[in-house]
């Protein structure tokens, strides 16, 4: 993997170090408030009243912004990583059906996601979320069932011009059934562009999440996403700058990182065929 | 061609089925807590929506391709009227961003695929990738932030000033772009970072091919082999991906709309769905689905145009 794809799995194993790790990272909660006038609107940086230091400052409930970060980094990248798990399982079932299936179950599997492809995304999603009772859990499923179609167009192209290869042959002819030779055979050999789509894919839900959250129509409080944040620092955007500031360059990292990791996935898989050629 | 009206056929069968399937009724959401089942149940039946859901479905088609939309549940006002006032502002918006941030996304490309210098390389593509991340909507907030309440020179809300009418035909001009300057940016901005990723990979791939060495070897200038063989070539995948972007696009739109109060049909989709508006729902999502698969029509013609190859 290239250099800059290593920074960017570095990046990316920071910042879910810190969601784990949050609770051992925080002085003080991410709703703990203690004099609310005394404590909201600190700037980054300050010690409050009470002696507590507040590296990015506190919001205008005089909560902790970087403990609501933190905290927060839970839950957004929790909801993106299971939505894009959704989304790898759905996009490979369909992917490798539409290869291997008989050709009216292949014509049909690619209608559909030729269909899913034209749909925007974001109608949607607003659709259902906001018809349904707005909660993480809803989220997942949404971003997952809109997000596969690029992971099934690559696992039916990579799968198939894989099908011919001599080793695909061979383990065909030792009598191995189709289910088989995908699971066991096609799908380690098209692993590397499913990973580079998938990490793009996470750092999409990491921001639609964000923005269906930013709209009211995502996690719901208390639970706090980094979208709840941004869209809490837009009340407070004169005053207090920094509170949707912070959330939001966070969230441009995390999806930089991504890109970055996507980009060397690519690199290594080419590199990888040139050498085997 | 012919998949255009299944595809809009399609989105518009989905979107009435997720109305129908959710739970609850935009009655008692119209009606607020204070209402009896009586007077749910009455107003359902002048609405309609006490029919089977087959029926509903069938006859909104049918009244859909006359060209009526119906009355908005929530405002009492025209669909049809509430659409026509809208698209305009989402087709600008949309179209607008899409131009500038070729435009901009192409030169910073061909910059990258023809210098010397490493750094200068490095330096776009990480701009690039950073403009590519940004969340539209936080981009949005950022630049308010600066533009709006640190600056104080462009209007973050709206279309037009609340004083727009009392202009001059003049300012009125001015003053319309400058509400349209911020969403605008937020939009280019990201696209210049998606256009300038993609067609640098692009670029760069066709930058050692032998017809560019002949090209240099008669003579030709630097420019004029960027513009006429080069570009040519090397921006047909770039052409080919903006079909299968708009979706995409305009669902950036969609949030960006919503943060500027732009009145596209973003917005309105953002407020109907929020209020269970059924028919403005159903309106605004078949109107960006045929604005969306226009576009692709006219992405796939233009794609015809500059590379022969697709024609058949």
């Amino acid at each position: 993997m290239s250099r800059t794809g290593r920074l960017g799995l570095v990046m990316l194993g920071a910042f879910a170090a810190a969601a784990v790790l949050a609770p051992w990272l925080v002085t003080v909660g991410p709703s703990d408030t203690t004099d609310i006038i005394l404590t909201r609107f600190l700037p980054p940086g300050t010690v409050d009243d009470f002696g507590i230091f507040h590296v990015f400052g506190t919001d205008r409930l005089g909560r902790d912004v970087w403990s609501r970060l933190v905290f927060g980094a839970r839950i957004s990248l929790a909801v993106a990583l299971l939505a894009t798990a959704v989304s790898v399982g759905v996009g490979i079932t369909i992917g490798g059906l539409s290869a291997l299936a008989p050709r009216p179950v292949t014509s049909v599997l690619l209608g559909i996601t030729d269909f899913a492809l034209a749909l925007p995304r974001v109608v949607v999603l607003l659709l259902l979320a906001a018809l349904w009772q707005p909660s993480a859990a809803l989220v997942v499923l949404t971003l997952g069932l809109t997000g596969w179609m690029p992971v099934a167009r690559l696992t039916y192209a990579e799968t198939l011009s894989h099908l011919d290869r001599p080793y695909a042959e061979g383990s065909r002819a030792l009598g191995a059934g189709p289910i088989r030779l995908f699971l066991t055979h096609l799908l380690p050999n098209v692993a590397p562009p499913l990973l580079a789509a998938t990490t793009l894919g996470l750092g999409n839900a990491i921001t639609l999440e964000a923005g269906l959250s930013f709209l009211g129509l995502g996690v719901q409080p208390p639970a706090t996403s980094w979208g709840t944040l941004i869209a809490s620092g837009r009340d407070t955007v004169v005053n207090a700058p920094w509170v949707g500031l912070v959330p939001g360059v966070a969230l441009v990292l995390v999806v930089v990182s991504a890109t970055l990791v996507a980009d060397g996935f690519e690199t290594s898989s080419a590199t990888e065929a040139a050498r085997v050629r | 061609m012919i998949r255009a009206p299944l595809v809009i056929l399609g989105v518009v069968s989905l979107t009435f089925l997720l109305l129908h399937a959710a739970p609850g009724s935009p009655v008692s959401h119209l009606l607020g807590p204070s209402a009896t089942p009586a007077d749910i149940a009455v107003i359902e039946r002048s609405l309609g929506l006490d029919r089977p859901v087959a029926e509903q479905y069938l006859r909104w088609i049918g009244q859909a391709v006359q060209g009526r939309f119906g009355v908005s549940i929530a405002t009492g006002r025209p669909v049809l009227g509430m659409i026509a006032e809208a698209w305009p502002a989402t087709v600008i918006l949309v179209g607008l961003s899409v131009f500038l941030g070729h435009l901009f996304g192409i030169g910073i490309a061909a910059v990258q695929a023809t210098t010397r210098h490493r750094s200068v390389d490095r330096f776009w593509s990480v701009v690039s990738v950073v403009l590519a991340a940004l969340p539209g909507y936080w981009l949005a907030f950022a630049l308010v932030m600066v533009f709006t309440y640190t600056l104080r020179w462009l209007p973050a809300f709206g279309a037009a000033g609340i004083d727009s009418d009392f202009l001059s035909p003049g300012e009125q001009l001015v003053d319309r772009l400058t509400h349209l300057a911020l969403p605008l940016a937020t939009l280019t901005l990201i696209g210049i970072g998606t256009t300038a990723r993609y067609a640098q990979g692009t670029l760069k791939r066709v930058a050692g091919d032998p017809y560019l060495t002949v090209a240099r070897a008669k003579g030709i200038g630097r420019l004029r082999v960027l513009l006429r063989h080069h570009l040519r070539n090397g921006l047909i995948p770039v052409v080919a991906l903006l079909g299968l972007s708009l979706p995409a696009l305009f669902s950036g739109a969609v949030f960006v709309e919503g943060v500027f109060a732009w009145p596209g049909v973003g917005s309105v989709l953002i407020h109907a769905v929020q209020a269970r508006d059924y028919p403005v729902v159903m309106a605004a999502t078949t109107v960006s689905a045929v604005l969306v698969v226009l576009g692709s029509v006219v992405a796939e013609a233009l794609l015809h145009r500059v590379d022969p190859r697709t024609r058949r």
